[in-house]
Parts: structure tokens; sequence; C-alpha cells
């Protein structure tokens, strides 16, 4: 073996022990690169293989609402051209009562004609239930829905006005997440036996044909051929490869934000690294300087610690890849419930391969930082102590820019976002600049205000953050933004949960929703409600109409246009309307003056617009909007925009109109109203679905859990994916534990030897920790504070809502996790006898 | 021939905005075989001295010839390479490399060299100093006298044209200083080494054939000290040292 890798492996051995924390720290971000990269290969796999049997079919035609009869007719053609197979859908969300538990609940309706699904199946039990539902005019019935209301196979279901007895309990359905059966559970029924009730007016429905293909016949290609004709009646066509495609890109988005989340672990285990390699180069000055003099090149003692940094680093990059194989084994489970697919977890070598180069790259970049100095040790050392360098060394800064750019570079190809490449490097530069100066500011805070009075520990412990060979700044780095992105992830949550959460106190709250109220029905609705003993809180009318033309042209000449600014789902969405005299509490006018009412008759109608809603319309004041209302046309102008608390629980709209124009126009109508209890809540349900089986019902506490077990799911995976950020901050806090002893060792040594006692020493390295700790926290709390409002303010359009249950939790957990790590990496020098200590670290 | 020519050499550093010579306008040369003290009060430029002559420094002024090679010309890597074939250093705290074992730390000048054979020469060398029986010994489970005969070993398992050696038992007993110095003279005569050593010992400087003593930077006197020492100990004649 040649000089530089034989001295390499020799001058390792005793110093394994020490670089220990070093390999640590990296395995723990490969770990998460190389689960979270192994599993979107092998989520991507499973898509391919699965695609087909998620979606059912090959291709499918849809539309809200009914089907026109030109509609029918390109089914039919589809059908005849291609031979292809066809079934039918209608989806819908409806009431459903279990007579025999009395329950009641919104569920999503899929009603069915033909043998869908084509591929996969509808698992049930029994077994035989989806087979027979359809012929016999049964029901089949989600899980969760019969689990709640004890309600079997056997029992019976009522949906509208009928009755169907349930053939089996859903057991699964693929393709659909369990996020979305959160939603509502779903009921399957057979299509011919719906009740037309349910889709009468101003009912929120969809309309589907499915399409099995001959093998022969690629499902793109016919969509391509018939994509005209969909264009023309409003028709969405979907194929099995396009889903996977939409899949594919949605997953890929997932799996990338959660590897740039490792990503920011890896940078942690980093500065772990180079602080490690720092202190390592610290140690190994009079070596270096004794080669040197011997006859050693900067070259040759330069590749020397870079071999042992870039071994240690490969050993570190290898334990995470075997530990990322492992985790990979969980991932299933952490995000199985966005999931559409089953997805195995089997080894591929890619995922590990550049988990590996990834982590050694970025563990040689760091040690490098340090190591560069190695190059500028003078030979003289070795006679002289005090031998340095002249002049200033241009690499380091170099190969900072060189990192910078390695992270903006890897973190656009992360996350697809070309501004990332600059964007991502600024905030890591931001976080370390604004962490650094506190480091900065606190030694010199401290150093000035020292307070000569404390007891001597404190003094001991507050003065280490300044003294020589301090670990403030390191530190401060790697806890401060562990808290930083742990703390930001718990703002952000509760910032985005805030506006939905249901104040206890304010009693009026409204609760629950009827919808789909048919004109005719308006009064007995009121009436029911009322003979319940409850308020009718608000009402509104419903008035479904499309946009015809803006400023007299038409929405389908802008549609062609592409150079328009306007999205198409704005030009070609129903617009559900309201009609009233003033503005609501959830609402503001910014602009304009909101019209109330105008005389039966008007010409051109004032309306108010939604203000998001005007500027994708590319609307203003004083702007013309035609609009069709059940073939009726209506003119209108822009008289006034509001801003929307989309939020909060109110009915909302787009486009309200003043009284007058809409009164007699078909209609639906929504009711609010306070149950204030589960059990009155249910009741007015029930009785609703008895009297009114085509009214539906939104319990919105219901909602609310709803949403809030969404977000906590969301939380879970993005809390899952943190602790491997804070896993490694507790690793490089060790770490730098382990470097400051040997620095605190001498004179720990000299104190117990001129008579301290062991809990004095305990009490300084105590106060030293806990300075420390807190301050991390703080800064950490500041940054997060500043990252969390920016987000509210800029990315979720939301109030910030300081989050002070965090901020507590962090104010505690750090510094007590700080000093806990702290003692124990000390406790061996504490139980020891001086004398010994100091032979053997110093010695 | 001298093995190490040093002329005019002068060394000045900034402090504190202030020029200060510490080493100026020394002269003197030291032929093959042949042993030189620079002895001197603290401060007085020895180790700088020492430091410009085997080139891990650079002089303000002057120049030095090492194994017929002008330093002055020679780039940071160049004047390793030449410390590596004609260069041993003998350290007052030893300096040898805590994770080495004595054999491999005896054995890096040869393997820096890329030389064969390292460790079985290394293996003699420290045989030949009394440590055949602590090889594998790492420097921390050795007593001071030991680490530094190591460290002759290493010193002159390249057969240097110059030892250096900077206060070799500034660090050590009376007895073992003794018998270091010995191994040093000794080790001199057999390889045929030039010895130039840095020291405050009186006993150690009186055994070198020639002493150049420095007081303030300047050489005050370049004495032939001791006739028993050119006689006895010291094998090759001590090269003319001009005044």
């Amino acid at each position: 073996m040649s000089f530089v890798p034989s001295l390499a492996w020799r001058d390792s051995r005793k110093a394994r022990r020490r670089l220990f924390l070093y390999v640590a720290a990296m395995a723990l971000g490969v770990a998460a690169l190389v689960a979270v990269r192994s599993f979107g290969a092998n989520l991507q796999t499973a898509l391919d293989e699965q695609a087909r049997a998620v979606f059912g079919a090959d291709h499918q035609v849809w539309n809200w609402g009914r089907f026109t009869e030109s509609n029918e007719a390109l089914v039919d053609s589809v059908a005849a051209a291609y031979g292809a197979e066809v079934a039918r859908e209608v989806t819908a969300s409806s009431m459903a009562l279990f007579p025999e538990s009395g329950g009641t609940r919104l569920v999503q309706l899929r009603a069915l004609r033909g043998g869908f699904p084509f591929y996969g199946e509808i698992r049930t039990t029994p077994d035989s239930a989806a087979g027979v539902y359809q012929a016999r005019g049964e029901a089949l019935a989600g899980a969760s829905r019969l689990r709640q209301y004890d309600a079997a196979g056997g029992d019976s279901i009522r949906i509208g006005t009928r009755t169907y007895r349930i053939a089996g309990r859903l057991d699964g359905i693929t393709g659909q997440t369990d996020v979305e059966a959160l939603v509502g559970p779903r009921v399957y029924l057979p299509l011919d036996d719906l009740d037309p009730q349910l889709l009468g007016f101003g009912a929120r429905y969809t309309t589907g044909a499915y399409f099995r293909l001959p093998d022969a016949v690629e499902p793109d290609s016919v969509l391509a051929e018939i994509r005209p004709r969909l264009a023309a009646m409003d028709l969405r066509g979907t194929t099995v490869t396009g889903l996977e495609g939409d899949w594919s890109d949605a997953l890929g988005d997932l799996t990338r934000f959660l590897e740039l989340v490792g990503f920011v672990a890896l940078l942690l285990g980093g500065l772990g690294v180079a602080s490690a390699i720092s202190v390592y180069v610290r140690q190994k000055a009079e070596t270096v300087a004794t080669l040197r003099c011997l006859g050693a090149t900067a070259g040759q003692t330069l590749r020397i610690y870079t071999l042992q940094a870039a071994a240690m680093g490969l050993l570190g990059a290898a334990a995470g890849a075997a530990l990322g194989v492992l985790v990979q084994q969980a991932l299933p489970r952490v995000l199985g419930p966005f999931l559409p697919v089953e997805v195995e977890t089997p080894f591929v070598w890619e995922p590990v391969l550049v988990g590996v180069g990834v982590g050694v790259t970025v563990a040689l970049l760091f040690a490098l930082l340090p190591l560069l100095r190695v190059r500028r040790i003078p030979p003289l050392r070795a006679i002289r102590a005090d031998a340095r360098a002249a002049g200033v060394d241009v690499w380091p800064w170099l190969l900072g820019g060189v990192l910078l750019v390695g992270i903006g570079l890897f973190a656009r190809a992360q996350t697809g976002v070309e501004a990332a490449v600059w964007g991502f490097p600024l905030g890591v530069l931001v976080a370390f600049g604004v962490l650094a100066a506190t480091a900065k500011a606190v030694q010199r805070l401290v150093r000035l205000l020292l307070p000569r009075r404390a007891p001597y520990p404190a003094r001991q412990g507050l003065a280490n953050l300044y003294r020589p060979g301090n670990q403030t700044l390191v530190l401060l780095l790697t806890l401060g933004l562990g808290t930083f992105l742990l703390t930001t992830l718990g703002l952000v949550e509760r910032t985005l949960l805030a506006p939905i959460a249901l104040p206890a106190e304010e009693g009026a709250r409204p609760d629950l929703v009827l919808f789909d109220i048919q004109a005719d029905q308006r009064e007995d609705v009121r009436a029911l409600v009322r003979e319940q003993g409850l308020a009718v809180l608000d009402e509104a009318p419903i008035v479904p109409m499309r946009l015809t033309a803006i400023n007299g042209r038409s929405t389908e000449a802008i549609r062609r246009d592409t150079t328009a600014p306007q999205p198409t789902w704005a030009l070609t969405r129903q617009y559900r309307s309201t009609y009233r005299d003033r503005t609501v509490e959830t609402e503001e006018v910014v602009a304009g003056t909101f019209v109330g009412g105008v005389a039966p008759g008007a010409d051109v109608v004032p309306v108010s617009v939604e203000f998001d809603l005007a500027n994708d319309l590319a609307v203003g004041l004083g702007d013309r909007l035609t609009w069709e209302v059940s073939g009726r046309t209506i003119e209108s102008e822009v008289a006034s925009l509001r801003r929307v608390d989309w939020a909060r629980v109110q009915p909302n709209f787009f486009v309200v109109f003043p009284e007058g124009p809409l009164d007699g126009a078909p209609q639906s109508g929504i009711l609010i109203t306070r149950a204030g209890s589960p059990e009155r809540s249910a009741a007015l349900q029930r009785a609703a679905v008895e009297q009114f089986p085509n009214v539906s019902a939104v319990d919105v506490g219901l909602v609310l859990g709803l949403v809030e077990g969404i977000l906590d799911r969301v939380a879970f995976v993005l809390q899952f994916m943190a602790l491997f950020s804070v896993g490694t901050g507790l690793v490089v806090l060790a770490g730098a534990v382990r470097i400051a002893r040997l620095q605190r060792i001498e004179e720990g040594v000299l104190l117990r030897t001129i008579g301290a006692s062991r809990a004095q020493v305990r009490r300084i390295l105590v106060a030293e920790y806990l300075f420390l700790g807190v301050l991390a926290a703080l800064t950490g709390i500041g940054l997060a504070a500043a990252a969390g409002w920016t987000l509210a303010l800029f990315v979720f359009q939301a109030p910030f809502v300081v989050a002070w249950d965090w901020i507590l939790a962090a104010l505690v957990v750090v510094p007590a996790l700080t000093i806990g790590v702290g003692l124990a990496g000390s406790r061996g020098l504490l139980a020891r006898p001086p004398l010994d200590v100091l032979r053997a670290e110093v010695g | 021939m001298s093995v190490l020519s040093v002329h005019d050499l002068t060394k000045t550093f900034d402090s504190g905005g202030r020029a200060l010579t510490v080493l100026d306008g020394v002269t003197f040369e030291v032929a093959p075989g042949a042993t030189l003290a620079i002895v001197g009060p603290s401060g007085s430029g020895k180790t700088t001295l020492l430091g410009l002559c085997a080139g891990l420094d650079q002089p303000t002024r002057g120049r030095v010839i090492l194994a017929g090679q002008d330093l002055g010309p020679l780039g940071e890597d160049a004047r390793a390479a030449l410390r590596a074939r004609h260069v041993g250093f003998v350290f007052q705290s030893f300096r040898l490399i805590p994770t080495l074992t004595a054999v491999e730390n005896a054995a890096v000048p040869l393997e820096l060299r890329g030389e064969a054979g390292a460790r079985r020469a290394a293996a003699d060398l420290l045989d030949r100093v009394g440590l055949g029986d602590r090889l594998d010994h790492y420097p921390s489970q050795l007593s001071g006298g030991e680490q530094q005969r190591v460290a002759i070993a290493r010193a002159f398992i390249g057969r240097p044209d110059v030892l250096f050696a900077d206060e070799p038992t500034g660090n050590l007993d009376d007895d073992t200083s003794h018998r270091v110095e010995d191994l040093l003279f000794d080790l001199n005569r057999e390889a045929g080494t030039a010895l130039v050593v840095v020291t405050h010992d009186a006993e150690l400087a009186a055994r070198c054939a020639r002493v150049v003593r420095l007081r303030g930077g300047r050489m005050v006197t370049a004495e032939d000290p001791a006739p028993d020492a050119q006689a006895g100990r010291t094998a090759a004649p001590a090269a003319p040292i001009p005044s």
C-alpha cells in the first residue's frame, strides 16, 4: 500500500471511535433519502401494475348533471366504433338512513349499471355480494359506516325514497384512498334502481360512462379521436394512462417533497461532519506539522485526512442506506392513507446507490471545508507552537460556493421549482446566518453582561459560551435549525387548522347545513327545523347558472383564444349563485357598492363578484357578464367586488345577485341551523331525511372532524420525516458535546484537582448546556415564527396563528434534551478520578 | 564541500506594526558528518534559525544551501521533498504520531519515499536503540526516554545528510538525557550524518565539535569548545566556521 492510504488507515485506528458520531450524523439523512426514494420507485411500480385495476376501465367520459341526447349518442358511437363494452355510473352525495338503527349520514353514492369494474374488483363480505347486488337491486355499503351504526349484511339502507337491502359490506375499493373514505362512506347501488328524485333540480351529481376497449385499441388514441366532440359538448374524458400520469405526478411531488425534508436532515448531518472534522483537524495539527517536517507535502497530508473522511462518509452513507431500506418498510403504513394503490417494498438498487452517492458527496464537501486547513498547517509548527500560515485562503470560499450551488441544484431537481435553485440555498444561508449572528451576539453580550454575583457554576457555565473552544456556534446552528424546522411545521399546521376550528365559546355558531331544498319544500323544511326547537340561522336560495359571455365576447371564443388569461374552469363551471339584499358577515365589499335589489325586468343586473374570481375572469367594476339561467339569458354588470372568508361555515358565493331578477328562476335552497348536540343534530337529520328524501344534511362538526383527521395524517407524515432532522440534530449535539468534552477536560480536571466536587463540575456543565439549549430554542422559535408568518401570509393566505403549546414545548424540550445529552456525554468524566482522566485524554 | 551552508540569514517579523528582527545576518557552514550546537538564551533566535536551516520557514534575507540545493527558489513541496531525502528531525517533545505504533512511527520517512522494507528497517533500528521489544507499543505506552529513542530511530532511518535536533533532551531527566545523547552521537558517527543541535544544555553543547552562540538574533561567537569532543566523539572533522 502506498504512503497516503496506509498512513490514512493506520492513523484512523485510534480516531475511529471518535468519528463514530460523524458516521451517525450522515446515516440518518441518507436513511431518509434512501427510504423515500426507494418508496417512490416502488410506488411507481405499483402504479404501473395497478393503474388499470384502480381505474376499473380503459376510458371514461363524464360530466356534471345528466347526459344529454348528444352525450348518449357519443357514448353509443364510441361503443360501436371500437367494439367497447360500456358501463354507466352516476355519483352523488346523498343522505342515507339506516332504518334498523335510525342513523342518518351523508354518503358518497355510486350507482352503477353494467360490468364495472372491468379490471380489478370490488371486495365485499360476503365475497358474492359484489356479483349479485345489481341483479337483486340491493346495496353495498362502506365498512366504517356499517360499524358505526351496527348495520350488517341483511340490514337495510334508505336513499331517497327507496330502501335497499344491504347485500354486503364494501371492504376495500381499489383506487380509493383511506383519506377519501374519511370524506364520506361509499354506498354502491344499481343505477336502474336509483331514486330519480336524487337527480332533481339543483342536485350535484355526475353522470359517466366507462369503456372496456379491445386489447388492440389504445385508450389514448380513442380519447384523441373524440376529444373535439367532447370539448364541443363540455364532456370530460379520462383514460387509464392519463390517470396514471396524474397520480404519478401527484405522488412524485409528494415523494420529492419528502426527499427534500430528508435532504435537510442530510444538510444538518453535513454540519455535524464539518464540526467533527474541524475539531479533528485541530487535534491533528501537530501530527500534520511533524509529517511536513519529515518531508510529507501539503497535498499528501490533505489526501491522508480526506481519505479518512471519505471512508467514514462512505461508512455512514452505507449504514444510512441499510437503515433507509428498513425504514422503507414502514413508509407504506405511514403514507398508506394517501395512496390509491397497495405498495410492496422490495429492495431497489437505484435509490440505495443515489443515497450513498449523495451522502458521500455531502460528507466530503462538508468535511473538506475544515480539511482544507490541513494544507495550511506549516511544518514550522512542529518546533514553534504559535506558527501560522500567512495570507488568505480562497479555497474554503470557493468550496462554500460549490456547496451552495450543489444544494440549489439538488433542491431544484427535487421540487421541480426553478426558483428553488437560488431560493433554497438562500433560505439555508439566511437561517444559518441568523443562527450564526445570534451565536456571535450572545457571546459578546454574555462577555459584557456576565453577572459577577451569580453563583460560581452559573458564571462558569455562562463564561463557557465565549471561552476558547466553545461550542456555541455549532450547537446553535444544529439545535436551532432542528427547532426551527419542527416548530415551523407546528405553526403552519395550526395556522391551517385555526380558521376551520369551531370556537367552543361562540354558542350561536351554525353546526348543521341542510341543502338541495327545492323551492316548494322551503316552507316545510323551515317549519320542521322550528318544530325540533331549533332556530333558522341563515337561508340562501341557490340558482345554478353558466357564464356565456364577458363584455359581449362569448366564453367559447375566449376559451379558443389561447392568449386569453381566463382559466377554463372559471369559464365552464356551473355557478351556484344566490340573491339577497345585503352582505353577510363572512364577506367584505372591497370595491364598488353592493346593490341589494332591482326591479324585476331590469336590463342589466348589478352583481357582486368575489375578488379572486374577478381576477381570474379579468373583470373589474363596470364590466359586463352574461349568464344563462335555465335557458334564460341575464345580462349583468359588476357593481362590487367582495373578499370572502371561505373557511367559515357559512353559505358563501362567487356571485351574488340583488333581489328581484332571480326570484322566479328555478332554484334550490340551503338552510343553516345550530343543533348544539350530536343527538339533536341526528334527530333533525333523521326527520329531514324521512320527510324530504332529496334534502341532504352536512354536520359541520363531523366535517371539521374529518378535516382535522386528514390534516393530522398530513402532519404525522411531516413529523415522521422531521424526526430524521431531529435525530440528526441529537447526533450532532452528541458529537458537539463529545468535542466540547475534550476542551472542558483540562478545566474540569483542574477544578477537581484543586477541590471542586463532582456536583459542582456537573452544575457548571448543566448551566452551560441549559443556556445553549434555551438560546437554540429561542432562536429556532424566532426563525420559525418568521417562516410561519411568511408562509401564512404569502402561501396559505390565512391569518398567522401563534401555537403557544408548540413554542412552550420547544422551550422545554430542546434545553432538556441538550442537558440530557450533554450530561450523558460527560458522565464518564465525572465518574473517574482526575488523574485517570488527565492521563487518558490529555496524555 | 558543506552539507549545510547558511549565509547572511536574517528573519524579520511584523509585530504590531513594528518590524522585529529575530535573526540578523547569521552565517556558518556545516561539513558532512560534523556536529554543531546552536546555543543562546531564550528568545535569541535559536529555533528560528533551526526552522530556516531545515526549510520550514523562509528567511527575510540571506541564503540557505541544504544538501547542495539552494532553498530560496524552492516551493513548499520541493522543500518537503528535499527534507524527505536529506533531513532528519528530533524534537524536544518527541513529536511521535500518537496513532501509530513505535515501529510505524520509525518507518514513516522511508514510507514517505515509497521505499520497500520500511517496517523491517524500522524494526532493526528500534532494536539497535534498545526498543526491540516495544515495536508495537503506541507512544502513550512508552516513557519519555523511550519515545525520544523512537524519534531518534525515525530521524536516522532515512540515512539523512543532516539531522536537526531541537532541545532533544529538554524533556528528559539527567540519566535518560545521557543515554539519548550517547545514542545521537553514536548514530551520527556510524551514519556519517551531520548533527545540528539547538540546546540550552551546556554539557550537550560541549559534546559538539562546533558551537554557534546567539544573542538577540546575532551570532556572537562560533567556537570550537571541546578538543575531546573533536577527538573522541565526532568522527568527521568539523567544518571551519567563518567568524
